[in-house]
């Protein structure tokens, strides 16, 4: 394996690639108690349409979710009752772009590395363990129907995008998650699951060619071919709706604000790059050091919940803002208008220079983190650069990038906003 | 891996120090440890708050965040923590380590003057903390109190332990209360200052790679400007074994939700009277604290009566809660299994495998917490005002010496005090 030192950072990485095409990364830690380990395939809730055996296929919305659940029976038993017995703490998400896998524990890491390779290489579906999931995921589904953060960001979504699976929830509708069988979960899995569409990046005190050598011996060796996906035509920058709202049983109005802008480079350093500038403007527009914020701040209009986020996925690319707010059309114009005042004159010279030295900070502070170290590294990895390149790339952000930021991807024309309102 | 140290700065005032060079950041924390009471306890959730708004030198959040951004994001926080009827108040921060920040740099000293004029130098107006930060916050903090319904599964909880511990200070939420909180004026918050100021017990916390000598020399000035107070011992919690009446209380409320959530609170009984921690967390841990537990894997996984079903501890008040999202439809089966559950920990009907997965969660759990700079801190930070002190060698030696007589010898005195049922406006629970 090949090692790269990072030591202004005072971290290393060793790297690797085994013959079937899987991505293996080592993040030696000495001296913490535990080891972590991190599995992935570059594959998530907005990957429904993609080709197999020569034809397009279309899944249905939650499919890359629900494949997640399934993946932890084992014909013998569930891999999280394996994992847990063996003193291991394991769980697994999905995102919008990638399913992960992994673990935490401190004794037995062998054993536990071995049965997360495992399980999540050996597919097994029945018609029974389908429909009984489907009844499992039917009341997580109820249950983030009920959270104010999920129905704002969706409600956003849609307003946003026409097409892009995007819009649609990670974890499907009830009814979608219906038309789930175990065929299809077949499918979706030999064609994301192989090993050249996945990554494994383990964090501690580990033997790192053992790592190596037991993905090599665990998984499939055959390489398989990364998936070709499609999520339709170009979204057009304007949106579907400018605004939609609901009523829901929460203390205050909350809101969150979006804007489509031109996609990013959809891989390589330009993309972390175009992250990084962009994450760096939207600090300097409504992060917590921003003029604006302790404007609506001292005045009570929003709380220190307000926030602002730049995503770039499935072939889109947007900005947001929101909190929990009074007055959101108010904060939505007072957004706008500083939108236009950075767009003329740029940011305060001293502004940026403090919110570059406290973000560079901020990046340091994170890699306390095995989960935040592992998940971006193979994140970067499926997007083609290095995690740990942010702070040398963040170091040569300019004032210039981010005007033109400010220019060139914040406009009212394509901004939607998204309300949940207290009910009565 | 890492070394404890703690020194008494002076009576009533503790500093105490985790070595450990693991970490990219170094953490600090202070501490004013007061009795939670109902009229109290949002003065107190409200005081930090107040005080991170500007001090002397720094007066104005914008000043603040400058401070903080030049010193390389470094941040501080308010924290307000319950633990057993103690409310605990006061910041948080944390820094990059000086080796990963340009040479000749070193942010612990000028983070704990930060955090000293804080505490110590308020910018005052007329004597009295200033009205509009007050106001401000005081809005704020009634807004978060309010808030707590936008999370379903918490809020069950808070209410379930509301219902169950009515008269008792652990009923009183963290925050507070919205009447008391409407109440507050800049008049009753400068008293409230000055009086926790001069009487609260004070913990401050450092965890990171600073040597103690360093950190004694960066926090002395600081914590010398402290009123003198006596020893200031921890206020002690109420222990209550049994509950009050014979039969558990039941309560429903009706929101607009799609899930219902099932809520329980349990008493521990005699095993209160002399508290064996490790074992505490071990039966939680077999009960419903782990993905290997009777509720994970009866309840959800063999018969998907809940999403979720799980137990919590609160070890210092001696209560067990079992928290599940359920269908309106499954209530009585899901609560009948519940308590069935609990009844097989209580006949022993505990394998090896039950007991050993069990054990080895738990020390996983501490051992991985104590790789985390803010898990460290709760970890010792828990011990200082617990009834019983530990450290955690203690702990895992505890953990690894509970047998299965002991849990049943512990289990047989548990009793279920209040039943809270959250159900949905389409459906009316029968209970």
């Amino acid at each position: 394996m090949e090692l790269r030192k990072y030591d202004h950072i005072g971290e290393q990485v060793y790297s690797g690639k085994l013959p079937n095409g899987l991505s293996v990364f080592v993040v030696p830690k000495r001296d913490f108690n535990k080891q972590y380990a991190f599995f992935a395939t570059d594959y998530g809730g907005a990957d429904r349409r993609f080709r197999f055996a020569g034809n397009w296929l279309d899944t249905p919305a939650g499919i890359a979710h629900f494949l997640e659940h399934k993946m932890f029976d084992m014909k013998d038993g569930n891999a999280l009752t394996t994992l847990s017995a063996n003193g291991a703490s394991p769980n697994a998400y999905t995102s919008t772009d990638i399913t992960a896998y992994y673990f935490e524990c401190t004794e037995n890491f062998n054993e536990n590395l071995d049965t997360l390779l495992t399980f999540v290489s050996t597919p097994y579906f029945t018609p029974e363990n389908v429909e009984k999931e489907q009844g499992i995921i039917d009341q997580e589904i109820r249950m983030v129907e009920d959270d104010p953060d999920y129905a704002v960001y969706y409600g956003l979504m849609k307003s946003l995008f026409r097409h892009n699976p995007i819009r649609d929830s990670v974890a499907g509708t009830v009814e979608s998650i219906a038309e789930i069988t175990a065929d299809t979960l077949y499918n979706c899995h030999k064609v994301f699951y192989n090993p050249s569409n996945m990554a494994l990046c383990v964090a501690g005190d580990v033997d790192h060619l053992e790592v190596l050598e037991m993905a090599q011996r665990i998984l499939p060796t055959e390489p398989g071919e990364l998936p070709e996906r499609d999520y339709g035509p170009p979204e057009v920058l304007a949106p579907v709706t400018k605004s939609v709202s609901q009523a829901m049983e929460v203390s205050l109005p909350i809101f969150l604000a979006g804007c489509k802008s031109k996609p990013i480079p959809a891989r390589g350093r330009e993309n972390l790059r175009y992250e990084l500038v962009s994450a760096l403007a939207l600090e300097i527009l409504a992060g917590h050091s921003s003029p604006l914020y302790f404007r609506l701040y001292g005045e009570g209009v929003v709380n220190s919940d307000f926030s602002a986020s730049f995503e770039s996925v499935a072939g889109e690319a947007y900005s947001m803002f929101g909190g929990e707010c009074r007055d959101p059309a108010r904060v939505f114009d007072e957004v706008n208008q500083e939108i236009v005042r950075l767009s003329e004159n740029g940011p305060d010279g001293a502004l940026f220079g403090r919110i570059k030295k406290a973000s560079l900070g901020r990046h340091i502070r994170s890699l306390n983190s095995f989960d935040a170290i592992c998940a971006n590294y193979v994140a970067g990895h499926f997007r083609g650069y290095d995690a740990f390149d942010v702070t040398e790339l963040l170091s040569a952000v300019t004032e210039a990038d981010v005007t033109a930021f400010f220019q060139e991807s914040l406009s009212p024309n394509n901004m939607a906003i998204s309300i949940i309102t207290p009910k009565e | 891996m890492h070394t404890a140290y703690s020194s008494q700065i002076s009576p009533g005032v503790a500093l105490r120090c985790v070595k450990t060079d693991k970490f990219k950041t170094g953490c600090l924390t202070i501490n004013l440890i007061t009795g939670l009471n109902y009229e109290t306890a949002a003065l107190s959730a409200l005081l930090p708050r107040v005080l991170r708004r500007g001090s002397t030198s720094l007066p104005s959040m914008e000043r603040i965040a400058e401070a903080l951004d030049d010193l390389y994001g470094a941040r501080v926080e308010p924290i307000v923590r319950k633990k057993g009827e103690l409310q605990c108040i006061g910041f948080y921060a944390d820094f990059p380590d000086d080796r990963f920040i340009p040479v000749g740099d070193s942010v612990l000293p000028d983070v704990a003057a930060l955090i000293g004029d804080m505490l110590l130098s308020p910018d005052l107006s007329g004597g009295l903390l200033r009205t509009d930060y007050v106001e401000s916050e005081r809005k704020n903090l009634i807004d978060d109190i309010r808030a707590g319904i936008n999370d379903k599964r918490g809020y069950s909880v808070d209410r379930l332990l509301e219902e169950m511990c009515a008269g008792e200070a652990f009923g009183v939420s963290r925050l507070g209360s919205e009447t008391e909180a409407e109440k507050i004026t800049p008049e009753t918050l400068t008293a409230h200052y000055r009086h926790i100021l001069d009487t609260a017990r004070v913990e401050v916390f450092y965890c990171g790679p600073a040597e103690p000598e360093f950190v004694e020399t960066a926090l002395t000035p600081v914590l010398r400007r402290l009123p003198p107070r006596g020893d200031a011992p921890v206020p002690k919690t109420e222990v209550i074994l049994k509950p009050a009446p014979d039969s558990p209380r039941r309560f429903t409320e009706v929101l607009d939700v799609q899930q219902g959530k099932l809520t329980l609170g349990f008493r521990l009984g005699n095993a209160m009277e002399h508290p064996d921690y490790p074992a505490l967390m071990v039966l939680n841990a077999i009960y419903g604290g782990n993905v290997t537990s009777k509720l994970f894997l009866n309840v959800r996984e063999k018969l998907s009566l809940c999403y979720y079903a799980s137990s919590m501890l609160e070890k210092h008040k001696g209560i067990m809660i079992v928290a599940s999202g359920v269908e309106f439809s499954k209530f009585d089966e899901a609560l009948n299994e519940i308590l069935a559950q609990l009844q097989n920990v209580k006949d022993g009907d505990i394998s090896d495998w039950e007991l050993t997965s069990a054990k080895r969660a738990i020390t996983t759990a501490i051992k991985s917490a104590m790789d985390r700079p803010a898990g460290l801190e709760d970890l010792y930070f828990d011990s200082a005002i617990a009834a019983v002190a530990y450290s955690p060698d203690q702990l895992f030696a505890g953990v690894e010496a509970v047998t299965r007589d002991k849990i049943v010898e512990m289990a047989a005195g548990i009793e279920t005090d209040s039943i809270y049922f959250l159900t949905g406006k389409e459906v009316q629970h029968g209970a």
